[in-house]
């Protein structure tokens, strides 16, 4: 694991407002020069700190008005393999992430629909469908914000 | 409304947001021109609304990351903004959702380990203002983690 000094912490939160900006825009904002912007960046991905990027989209303009998390249970544990339950719900599109937990659910998903009668033929259809799929509950999200993390 | 060429950008833009316009447009057979057009539009529309580079807080040394589903006390009027402004403060918590059903919030906490995470817990989770009742979900494995929509 790299040590991350207060530049690096500061590249990495500017980065994770806005991943587009460049090396040279980034060293005049943190008075480096473009060259050791550019290293510090690049070290940083090296290191797996910054595994990528993402789109930001706006998914109501898009069409998707609802947004579902579902807590899910497998049935008959043990019975029935994992890997067939996570290959089956990592192929329906609109499941957008998939989390294995422990707790009071198996696995966390985020569901996107039009509306909730999309959502409910997704969850119908696909969802409670799937191998091993049992007790299920949904919370719908109403709101969601995104903070910087460790690293301010 | 979006066309199909609208979408055969949206969904190789979401799989690669490196990828630079050129790349972009020769992914989707259109000309660059037109490929910057598009993107162009979908961001002045708010369809696009920017790229953020994504932290693996594994690799910064934060092996811990639970989701603690919360449920607040409702006869406090104030009870969620309270909550949210005092929950905001703590560094360590990297998302905040609202949501209708059974839960009223959720905090994804991230700690060093499970030593740390505890800390955590007593000092700053369970301290937060007008908690009725919290479940923990310990994650092991991000089995899909792209959020990408189904354009």
């Amino acid at each position: 694991m790299i040590e991350l000094d207060e530049i690096d912490r500061r590249l990495l939160r500017a980065l994770q407002q806005d991943a587009t900006q460049s090396a040279g825009a980034l060293g005049r904002r943190f008075n480096l020069s473009q060259p050791a912007t550019w290293r510090r960046i690049r070290r940083l991905e090296d290191a797996g700190i910054i595994k990528g990027r993402r789109l930001r989209l706006n998914a109501e303009a898009l069409g998707f008005g609802v947004t579902v998390f579902l807590g899910v249970k497998l049935a008959r544990k043990g019975q029935i393999s994992l890997e067939d339950f996570e290959r089956a719900v990592s192929a329906i599109p609109e499941v957008q992430t998939v989390e294995h937990v422990l707790g009071l659910y198996d696995y966390r998903l985020r569901v996107v629909a039009r509306d909730l009668s999309d959502f409910e033929r997704v969850l119908r259809r696909r969802i409670m469908t799937l191998p091993g799929a049992g007790d299920v509950e949904a919370n719908v999200l109403l709101s969601e914000e995104r903070l910087p993390g460790p690293i301010g | 409304m979006l066309d199909d060429i609208d979408r055969r950008i949206l969904r190789h833009f979401q799989a690669n947001p490196s990828l630079t316009t050129a790349e972009l447009a020769d992914l989707c057979r259109i000309s660059a021109g037109v490929c910057w057009r598009r993107l162009e539009k979908m961001q002045v529309a708010g369809i696009i609304e920017g790229q953020e580079a994504v932290i693996d807080w594994a690799a910064v040394g934060y092996a811990v990351e639970v989701s603690l589903r919360i449920t607040l006390d409702k006869t406090q009027a104030r009870a969620f903004d309270e909550f949210m402004e005092e929950a905001r403060n703590v560094a360590e918590v990297i998302e905040i959702q609202t949501f209708l059903g059974r839960v009223d919030v959720r905090l994804s906490v991230i700690a060093r380990d499970m030593k740390h995470y505890q800390q955590l817990y007593r000092d700053r989770i369970l301290t937060l203002p007008h908690i009725a009742d919290i479940e923990a979900l310990m994650h092991i494995a991000r089995v899909k983690r792209d959020e990408v929509l189904p354009v």
